[in-house]
């Protein structure tokens, strides 16, 4: 066993199971997590198009955006930001209980309660997006808009739905991991010799929570100041 | 004038157990994890796309061997230029190198049993299939007539074709790419062989890492992009549609924002398969080991900040024009680096030519001549005029046919002793590589006169006095393509009766060599431990001139 | 000479010239270095060709030296290209002072010709020589892309904008007109001629009208269309040209910069005039009132190019409501 593996050891870090093209579990955790990394990079790309598009119709059309942004409902808007920064706490504990217990339980205590505030958060949405539905401020065909520009304010609504869709989407795949996660963590699969999924599934809740505290102030707070 | 013993065990009679007869059955292989299995699999899809992709081609060239459009219709003619376009880009050239041979050859080149997310690397596979079925059902129910630059607003609103499938298609594809490029970053990073530096590793590594890169970073953007298209297409909202407030230049920038990193993707890992063919067929190292590593990057990284010399003349402003023009003339200065340098490795070296190492040199020909009219294009007078023309077809299949095909089919025939066990046979292989260079140069060259007269691309017909050229083209195009008929042939008769390969047939350095043709499935009974330096042919100490 | 062996296309611009010399001189310098690398691959490859099996080579590691060498004279010489292309492209992108403007509408699929005195073409463009001329150009679809090779000029027509692109013709004759942006089934036919003739023909084709293809209306100019609409459409309610007006006044106004009511100042081009008609909201001017309804769907990208012309023989008039103007 390598030097490395064997300090580790010490600590209680023998592998469950090693993966076979890996020499050790020190390289299958540093692996998975430099993975996990690199894909957070690629998700900072697709969601910088849609941020890029923004940037260039907010530019040309600053008054359009401006009004069409105070139609948000953004007391909704910030419970949201309260409920999904409270959600990334959760999800910090569940982390921190796995590195340092294998009380199971309570990692899936605060799995689960991840999972409830990620879905609070959904649920929100779901009622802001019917809002925008009856007030036929959804982008196509319906849309009817009665402020000044209807064709420059269509396009931030375009951007709002897509960009806090794609956010939802990535937030409904990130409840669906959970969930597996929290069974798994009940069946005592997580401990501090093994807690690589929780930590990285953090990073992913953590990283899709940092999208949202770009996406509110982009959306909801464009003129608030007056 | 060293000479030396050339330690190379003889090929088993029966092959051993390798990674092929380790286990049979279908699902053996649609359930491997093994990285050389799946880098075979990515061969065959990827075989099948050439050979469409082809197909298409020769329907073209069919059609512009006279000036009327009396092949086909125009709107079949603008589907088959948009399908050869997409299928030919982003289901051949973007996986050839690295989903095939980097896959196979990766864990090899650095002591490693396998890839460090194998299930991911299946997975990358499946997505690929599930990609180029969307398109293949898109293309034979009907087909796209975009341009596979699906420019707006003509692919959001004008089309009347099957935009949202392949678009669909080429998106779920896109994952496919950065799942690859993911894999191959953690593996380069986290399981080199003990002793394994990053200056010690093989320049295919580097070139393949350099790519990487850009699958990663650029990938994603075309894929938001292309979902924007079909978004619009679907609901029609106006992002990209001025007729309803959007802005089409605006398509423009995100698609060739990737779409420019896409076509160094394309090259790099060709130009990194030329660094092993050189190197091996004179039997030295490479000259500026460094400055050919770096070099990768380099062309990476300001690949990135090129994009605007698409669009000289779509309306951004001269400014902007002046910056991406002098940027593209920069993009070109490491790959002239590359080209000097696998140059002076030939001096003083030893010579073989095999087939792998004429496509090599072909390679540099080719390459230099296509590189050489890019920097026409990056010319700001002179693109205004060749834009859009010929001139550019020609320039880019200059890279992408003479450069990236050929290094693609050097390296396949340098590496098939050791994915297959077996030898190719060498003479026909050599004359298949002339005839490959011979019908290529024919087919390309009179495309860049073309453009200079004024022959706009995308014509299905055209006046006159183009003709005599576009004739001498379409006989290219046919020579050309038996000179891909040929490998097709003889590998595949290699297969079963093919001389069989030792371990090192070539004689070359690289972890890859040191395993038994074909190799076991864990590689490497016991992982190496590298303690000299990359391309090691002579013993002695190299000299610094 | 090129011209003859069909290398080149006819040089019919000032501009051809300035092209051809920096291409030929890039074929001089491709030439050059592709020849010394193929005869350099070839002589070494025969020169060091491997004479028995177990030859080994004595290693060279590389030479900084060499590298350098090799980086910055093609880096010199790109900088020489670059330098000489960006003066001849800013050369292609200004159009004299003294250029005639005409309109030409790009629409799947033909070209739509307007000369400010009146008379319209359809996929054939008459122009005199010795004439710097400056074409604006839209499109009423798709993207689009006005290039005639013998003048070596292109631009893209691209809906929902003005580009525009200059050139001025030396010698008479016909010349190929073709699309170059791809734009649907007929993007091969939409295709036409230049015709190049000498001022004195040109005058007398100009006011003659008949036998011409396309329609060639009567002898109304573009701007005196442009006034028609302007009433029609009740543009002078609100543009009174008086203080008080609910719209500023826009004599002399193009070409000045504005200041909007968002505190920056634009110019007043055609772009902007175009985007105040299909767009009022987009950019008030300062002082005024959001009022001004769109025209969007009532004008045709022609009646745009009318009204805008007319604008600009509108003169400014002495205590008039203009727009607060930057000076």
């Amino acid at each position: 066993m390598s030097e490395r593996a064997t300090a580790l050891a010490g600590q209680g870090n023998l592998p469950p199971a090693t993966a076979h093209q890996f020499d050790d579990a020190v390289q299958q955790h540093e692996a998975s997590g430099l993975g996990m990394w690199v894909f957070l990079l690629t998700e900072i790309l697709f969601f910088g198009g849609l941020f890029t598009i923004y940037t260039v119709y907010r530019s040309l059309y600053p008054e359009a955006f401006g009004h069409a942004s105070s139609t948000l409902d953004i007391e909704l808007g910030t419970i949201n930001t309260a409920v999904l920064i409270g959600s990334s706490l959760t999800m910090a504990l569940a982390v921190h209980t796995a590195q340092v217990s294998r009380n199971g339980r309570l990692v899936a205590l605060f799995l689960f309660a991840t999972i409830a505030l990620g879905s609070v958060f959904l649920g929100i949405k779901a009622i802001e997006y019917a809002q925008k539905f009856h007030e036929h401020h959804v982008p196509g065909p319906f849309f009817h808009y009665e402020g000044a520009d209807p064709q420059q304010s269509e396009l931030f609504f375009c951007l709002y739905f897509l960009m806090t869709g794609l956010h939802a989407i990535h937030m409904v795949i990130g409840v669906g991991i959970l969930g597996v996660l929290g069974v798994m963590a009940l069946r005592g699969r997580f401990g501090p010799d093994y807690y690589t999924p929780v930590e990285l599934t953090g990073l992913y809740w953590h990283f899709v929570d940092i999208v949202w505290i770009f996406l509110f102030p982009l959306l909801y707070l464009v003129e608030r100041h007056t | 004038m060293e000479t030396a013993e050339r330690i190379d065990p003889p090929a088993r009679a029966d092959g051993g157990t390798n990674y092929l007869n380790v286990n049979y059955g279908v699902r053996s292989w649609l359930l491997t994890v093994d990285h050389k299995r799946i880098g075979l699999l990515y061969l065959g899809s990827i075989t099948v796309m050439f050979a469409l992709g082809g197909f298409f081609a020769l329907l073209i060239r069919l059609e512009l061997l006279t000036p009327a459009g009396d092949l086909v219709g125009p709107d079949t003619y603008n589907k088959l230029f948009t399908m050869h376009g997409i299928i030919m880009v982003f289901f051949f050239l973007i996986p050839s190198i690295p989903a095939t041979l980097g896959n196979f050859l990766i864990p090899m080149m650095i002591g490693a049993r396998d890839m460090a997310f194998p299930k991911l690397n299946l997975a990358s596979w499946y997505i690929f299939i599930v990609g180029a079925l969307f398109t293949l059902w898109a293309v034979f129910t009907g087909g796209v007539d975009t341009g596979w630059t699906f420019y707006t607003p003509y692919s959001t609103v004008g089309s009347h074709t099957k935009v949202i499938p392949v678009a669909v298609g080429v998106f779920i594809n896109g994952f496919s790419s950065i799942l690859t490029g993911l894999n191959f970053i953690v593996t380069i990073h986290r399981m080199r062989a003990p002793g394994l530096t990053w200056m010690r590793l093989p320049l295919f590594i580097w070139a393949l890492y350099a790519t990487s890169i850009i699958f990663i970073l650029g990938t994603p953007v075309i894929a938001i992009t292309l979902a924007l298209v079909g978004v619009e297409r679907a609901f029609h909202i106006g992002i990209f549609d001025p007729a309803l407030g959007g802005d089409p230049v605006l398509f423009q920038h995100l698609f060739w924002f990737y779409s420019h990193p896409a076509v160094y993707i394309m090259i790099l890992p060709s130009m990194g398969v030329v660094s092993e063919l050189i190197t091996c067929f004179s039997r030295k190292a490479p000259f500026g080991y460094t400055f050919i590593a770096i070099s990768s990057l380099a062309i990476a990284f300001l690949g990135f900040l090129v994009w605007g010399h698409h669009m000289f003349v779509a309306g951004m402003s001269p400014y902007a024009g002046l910056i991406f023009s002098f940027l593209s003339f920069a993009v070109a200065i490491p790959s002239a680096v590359k080209v000097f340098n696998w140059t002076a490795t030939l001096y003083k070296g030893a010579i073989a030519f095999k087939a792998p190492m004429i496509y090599a040199l072909g390679f540099i020909g080719l390459f230099t001549i296509g590189g050489l009219t890019g920097l026409f294009l990056a010319s700001l007078g002179l693109d205004v005029h060749v834009h859009d023309t010929y001139f550019v077809v020609a320039h880019f299949h200059y890279i992408m046919v003479g450069g990236a095909l050929m290094g693609y089919l050097g390296g396949i025939h340098f590496w098939w002793p050791k994915i297959t066990g077996r030898m190719y046979p060498e003479s026909l292989a050599r004359i298949a590589a002339l005839i490959v260079f011979l019908g290529f140069n024919l087919t390309f060259f009179p495309q860049f006169i073309l453009g200079y007269l004024g022959m706009p691309r995308r014509y299905h017909s055209y006046p006159d006095e183009f003709q005599v050229l576009n004739v001498m083209s379409t006989a290219g195009a046919s020579i050309l393509g038996i000179g891909y008929l040929l490998p097709f042939c003889y590998l595949l008769w290699s297969l079963r009766y093919g001389e069989r390969a030792s371990s090192n047939p070539w004689g070359a350095t690289g972890l890859e060599w040191q395993t038994p043709s074909p190799p076991p499935t864990e590689n490497f009974p016991v992982t190496p431990i590298v303690d000299v330096p990359p391309y090691h042919y002579s013993e002695e100490e190299a000299v610094l001139v | 000479m090129l011209e003859k062996l069909g290398l080149l296309p006819p040089a019919a611009a000032t501009h051809a010239a300035q092209v051809d010399a920096l291409y030929l001189f890039l074929i001089g310098l491709s030439g050059f270095f592709a020849l010394l690398i193929g005869l350099l691959i070839i002589v070494f490859a025969i020169r060091f060709r491997r004479r028995s099996e177990h030859e080994i080579p004595s290693p060279i590691e590389g030479s900084l030296v060499l590298e350098l060498t090799w980086t910055i004279i093609p880096f010199c010489l790109t900088m020489v290209i670059f330098f000489w292309s960006a003066r001849v492209f800013v050369s292609l992108r200004t159009p004299p002072r003294n250029a005639i403007e005409m309109f030409v509408v790009g629409k799947q699929w033909m070209w739509k010709v307007q000369h400010l005195e009146g008379r319209r073409e359809i996929n054939e463009l008459h122009v005199p020589t010795g004439q710097p001329i400056k074409l604006t150009l839209t499109s009423e679809d798709v993207i689009h892309s006005f290039y005639v090779p013998a003048f070596r000029i292109k631009q893209d027509a691209v809906p929902g904008r003005y580009t525009d692109e200059w050139f001025e013709a030396t010698r008479p004759g016909t010349y190929h007109l073709f699309c170059a942006e791809f734009c649907g089934t007929w993007h091969s036919r939409m295709i036409g001629s230049i015709v190049v003739m000498e001022p004195a023909d040109y005058q007398a084709w100009l006011s003659g009208g008949t036998g011409a293809t396309g329609a060639a209306e009567g002898a109304a100019s573009v701007a005196a269309s442009g006034e028609a609409l302007f009433t029609s459409l009740g543009c002078a309610t609100c543009h009174r040209g008086e203080s008080g007006a609910l719209g500023p006044a826009l004599g002399g106004i193009v070409g000045t910069k504005v200041r909007l009511q968002s505190g920056e100042s634009v110019e007043v081009d055609d772009g902007y005039l175009r985007e105040s008609i299909l767009n009022p909201q987009a950019k008030i001017v300062a002082g005024f009132q959001p009022v001004m309804p769109t025209f969007k769907g009532q004008v045709s990208e022609e009646d745009l190019l009318q009204l805008i012309t007319y604008i600009k023989t509108l003169r400014a008039s002495p205590g008039a409501g203009g727009a607060h103007r930057e000076s």
